[in-house]
């Protein structure tokens, strides 16, 4: 099929004078194959602008099964394209028809600048995940594995949640970049377990406290970070984490002194 | 160049006790006085990193990812093996090094595997203490299924995401010492080569991949995690940054290469559908506890697989292995699938495939427990193929997976480079010629977070390092190379995309160098690659400056890596003219089809020495013995 490509070009990092001005550009994406991946598409058509001496177009990516959350793409206004519950590098261009034009832009949000073309610097998220995304364990010392017993259903639950890949959809969705399914999610996974306790409510602070300074918005229960999650994460992490949060609030002087 | 092993003797249950004790120890307020600098932050990177600062050593982490959380080991799915016998199904420490030491057809080296069967129990408890959510029963314990080359439960998996959890895991562990301050970490940063000053790794030349800069940074030893080199094949399942670049330059700075031939070739990937592919994706290996794998008994039967009735399909594996069935190692079950397309047996399009079949399962524990243990990755065949394996069988090809060979390490994990380490992937040491499913995950964290600590702790002790910095001529000289190198790079403005010349290699590679290897083709190969590496110098194009983002000028500079590699990898498979493991010489086989080793001549790592520019590298061995697990032909049967 032949396809037209709208596509977000930006040479340089925002905040970089002259070079930041990005634009949307027009290619040709003929002859493309029902069986292609979208970033096989991609690939195809920087080939042609790579031997026409013309920079590709920059785009990340890395796993291309789904897992790494490299690749960031928002295609025709959705973050990851039309597919539920996948990644753009899991989607297939027999999902298009001959003659469409697609429009392809990086992520938007404040916390995520552009660095070039459709790629952002997502570091905000790792600040999060360094302000208290982890059990405060070192290395040896711990119990044997079985000691700790998590029901079933927990480890379930736990598991819904860390299923996160921290690619930066539910942000870019997001009419207030809110960053909470994402923060959700890491607290979640802890907060279901045994192991996630004793840090619970201080972890629940730090990131919060984190996600705010980093420029992440606030959520207003929309529900377009789980429509678009390539892992399906459900909001009902964000209401895990707004009680945590309130429980963790009102006891923090009693945290203090116990 | 002498190669010591540095194993500890006397009975090896006791090795790694006794070595442990007889390392040299740091104080903890002198360790500070340490700088070091891991490359790469899968599974062994980030475990390293993050129990190397808990020490109280600086660390410098470093990743061509934009985020250290998403190094390949993310991609792997199906579990971790450790030896706890939760199953009280007759596992030990002993049982683990022993299906490890025969899965990789007696060639590694005894006292490594031993440890790592060890160490495989700490493995778990660390993890879990992170809270990597495992798959658990009802009553509250860690659950456990099968995987290849063993007959017993002793795989610890989180759905199908256990790389992936493992790794988040080792990642929080890794953010937690960054946010302290004890880690740096420099994402998008690709190392380009290694600084040697008076014979010791004192350092690494780095590119900052949205600047462009290239810079130097010097430490007390440097750690590469930087994985394997699967992507030689061009179509594998690695991700597609995956690379070779860090330990080729490594070895050409003297870091002595093992086994380049032992490269492992996973059974269960979706098949290839056409030019325009640029990976391949696995399939779990898990999935062949419940899945049965079949080609139909008439040649080029065109059928679809529910239309062919049950006496006209061939379970091959099932016929040839009746004791390990589809559970055979992934060698043996690549080859048997090949065996069976090139007799004319294959399925799909291009008859590069075989079935992979849930039916009876489905029968016999319902759809919804199919769906729990696989869920994401039948999901995940039906976006890449359309095609719902629920109800038509999957399709399925052998796929470049997973390299065995790597730099050659000692007990401690330290390359021919003194205070320089290699751990997980990227280093030979533990799966000989061939990798059990489910060990890969097990190596990466164990060097991490067990081996490592303890012997880098010795070299600071018993070295005397001069105090240095970016200032020594050294670093001066080796970042100029590294700049005339992407100037070279960006000087290219031929007619062929990079890309085009990678995916030739990879055919090459694979097509002669890959499942079934002889000397004829072998040979054939050699004699193309300069050609290829040629064409590559003259005729790419590689557009775009030395001084941003430029993912053409980082392609190229991997690919270059790789023509230079891949002669080193078929010059090996040459060399060894047995079948073992992974590695099949068509000349050496039994009656059967099966791989024979020939342990008279080839019991031993094929160790290369780097000789300069347009030499051929000089062979060194290290000649394995097994005082335990005593070398017989592997029979799945």
């Amino acid at each position: 099929m032949n396809l037209t490509l709208k596509v977000w070009r930006q040479k340089g990092p925002q905040g970089t004078g002259p070079k930041d001005k990005g634009r949307m550009v027009t290619y040709d994406a003929p002859g493309i194959s029902p069986d292609m991946s979208f970033l096989e598409m991609l690939d195809i058509v920087n080939a042609k602008l790579e031997l026409a001496g013309e920079e590709p177009i920059a785009f990340d990516h890395d796993c291309r099964e789904g897992i790494c959350g490299t690749c960031s793409l928002m295609i025709n206004g959705i973050a990851h394209g039309p597919d539920a519950g996948t990644t753009a590098c899991q989607l297939h261009m027999r999902r298009f028809s001959d003659g469409d034009t697609i429009y392809i832009e990086p992520w938007r949000a404040r916390a995520f600048p552009v660095l070039k073309d459709l790629i952002i610097d997502r570091s905000a998220f790792d600040r999060i995940m360094q302000a208290g995304g982890f059990i405060s364990v070192n290395t040896g010392g711990t119990p044997d594995a079985n000691c700790l017993p998590v029901s079933k259903e927990k480890a379930e639950l736990s598991m819904d949640a860390a299923a996160c890949i921290g690619c930066g959809a539910c942000v870019a969705s997001c009419k207030n970049a809110s960053a909470m399914l994402f923060v959700s999610a890491k607290v979640a996974q802890f907060a279901y377990l045994p192991q996630g306790q004793p840090e619970r409510y201080d972890r629940v602070q730090k990131m919060i406290a984190t996600m705010d300074h980093e420029g992440f918005g606030n959520c207003t229960n929309q529900g377009e970070c789980e429509a678009v999650c390539p892992k399906e994460i459900k909001m009902t992490n964000i209401a895990l984490m707004n009680r945590d949060f309130l429980v963790a609030v009102a006891t923090a002087g009693a945290r203090q002194v116990s | 160049m002498k190669l010591e092993s540095k194993c500890p003797t006397g009975p090896i249950e006791t090795r790694w006790d006794r070595y442990r004790f007889e390392t040299k120890l740091i104080n903890p307020a002198n360790k500070r006085k340490y700088t070091i600098l891991v490359v790469g932050t899968g599974l062994a990177g980030a475990s390293a990193a993050a129990s190397l600062a808990e020490l109280g050593y600086c660390v410098k982490a470093f990743c061509y990812q934009d985020s250290p959380r998403r190094a390949h080991s993310i991609s792997a799915q199906g579990g971790i093996n450790s030896a706890k016998n939760y199953r009280n199904d007759g596992d030990s420490v002993y049982r683990l090094f022993h299906d490890t030491v025969k899965g990789g057809d007696y060639r590694a080296r005894e006292s490594n595997v031993y440890r790592l069967a060890q160490v495989s129990l700490n493995v778990i408890d660390q993890c879990v203490a992170q809270g990597v959510p495992f798959a658990r029963d009802y009553g509250g314990l860690l659950d456990t299924r099968s995987f290849g080359g063993a007959q017993l439960q002793r795989t610890f998996y989180a759905r199908g995401q256990t790389g992936q959890q493992l790794l988040l895991g080792a990642y929080a562990a890794l953010v937690r010492q960054i946010g302290l301050g004890t880690v740096e970490m420099f994402p998008r940063t690709e190392m380009l080569d290694v600084v040697v000053v008076d014979g010791r790794a004192r350092g690494i030349v780095t590119r900052d991949m949205v600047t462009g800069a290239i810079e130097s940074h010097h430490g007390d030893a440097v750690c590469l995690a930087t994985g394997g080199y699967a992507n030689v094949f061009f179509l594998s399942t690695n991700a597609k940054g995956c690379n070779t670049t860090a330990i080729w330059r490594a070895y050409k700075k003297g870091a002595a290469f093992a086994n380049p031939c032992f490269t492992q070739i996973h059974p269960t990937c979706i098949p290839v559908t056409g030019d325009h592919q640029s990976k391949l994706t696995l399939m779990s290996e898990s999935l062949r506890n419940d899945g049965r794998i079949w080609v139909p008994k008439n040649k080029g039967d065109k059928r679809s697989a529910g239309q062919i009735p049950e006496n006209e399909r061939d379970y091959f594996l099932e016929r040839r292995y009746p004791a390990f069935g589809n559970l055979v190692p992934r060698d043996v079950a690549s080859r048997a699938a090949k065996e069976r397309c090139d007799a004319g047996h294959g399925v799909g399009p291009t008859g590069l495939g075989v079935f992979l079949d849930f039916t009876e399962s489905i029968g016999r524990l319902g759809k919804h427990v199919i769906e729990e243990r696989y869920g994401n990755l039948f999901q995940m065949y039906e976006k890449i193929t359309g095609e719902n394996p629920y109800e038509s069988p999957m399709r399925i090809f052998p796929a470049a997976h997973y390299t065995m060979g790597g730099l050659w390490v000692d007990y401690n994990l330290m390359s021919t480079i003194p205070g320089l380490y290699v751990l997980g992937e990227a280093n030979f040491s533990d799966h000989g010629a061939n990798r059990l499913g489910a060990s890969a995950l097990m190596q990466g964290l164990a060097d991490g977070y067990f081996v490592i600590p303890y012997t880098i702790g010795d070299y600071f002790g018993n070295t005397k390092l001069d105090k240095l910095d970016t200032s020594h001529p050294e670093f001066t000289k080796v970042k100029q190379e590294v700049n005339d190198r992407t100037k070279r790079l960006l000087a290219l403005r031929g007619k062929r995309t990079v890309d085009s010349l990678h995916r030739e290699l990879g055919l090459l590679c694979w097509e002669k160098c890959g499942m079934g290897r002889n000397e004829k083709q072998l040979k054939e190969a050699l004699a193309a690659i300069p050609g290829i590496r040629a064409e590559f110098w003259k005729n790419a194009m590689v557009p775009g400056s030395g001084n941003d983002l430029n993912q053409a000028l980082e392609r190229a500079g991997r690919v270059a890596d790789f023509l230079e590699f891949a002669e080193l990898m078929v010059a090996d498979a040459l060399e060894r003219r047995e079948s073992c493991g992974g590695h099949f010489r068509e000349e050496s086989q039994t009656e059967e089809g099966e791989a024979k080793r020939d342990d008279e001549n080839y019991s031993h790592a094929a160790v290369w020495e780097y000789q300069g520019e347009g030499k051929a590298p000089l062979l060194h061995k290290e000649q394995f013995t097994f005082e335990y697990a005593k070398p017989s032909q592997r029979s799945y049967k």
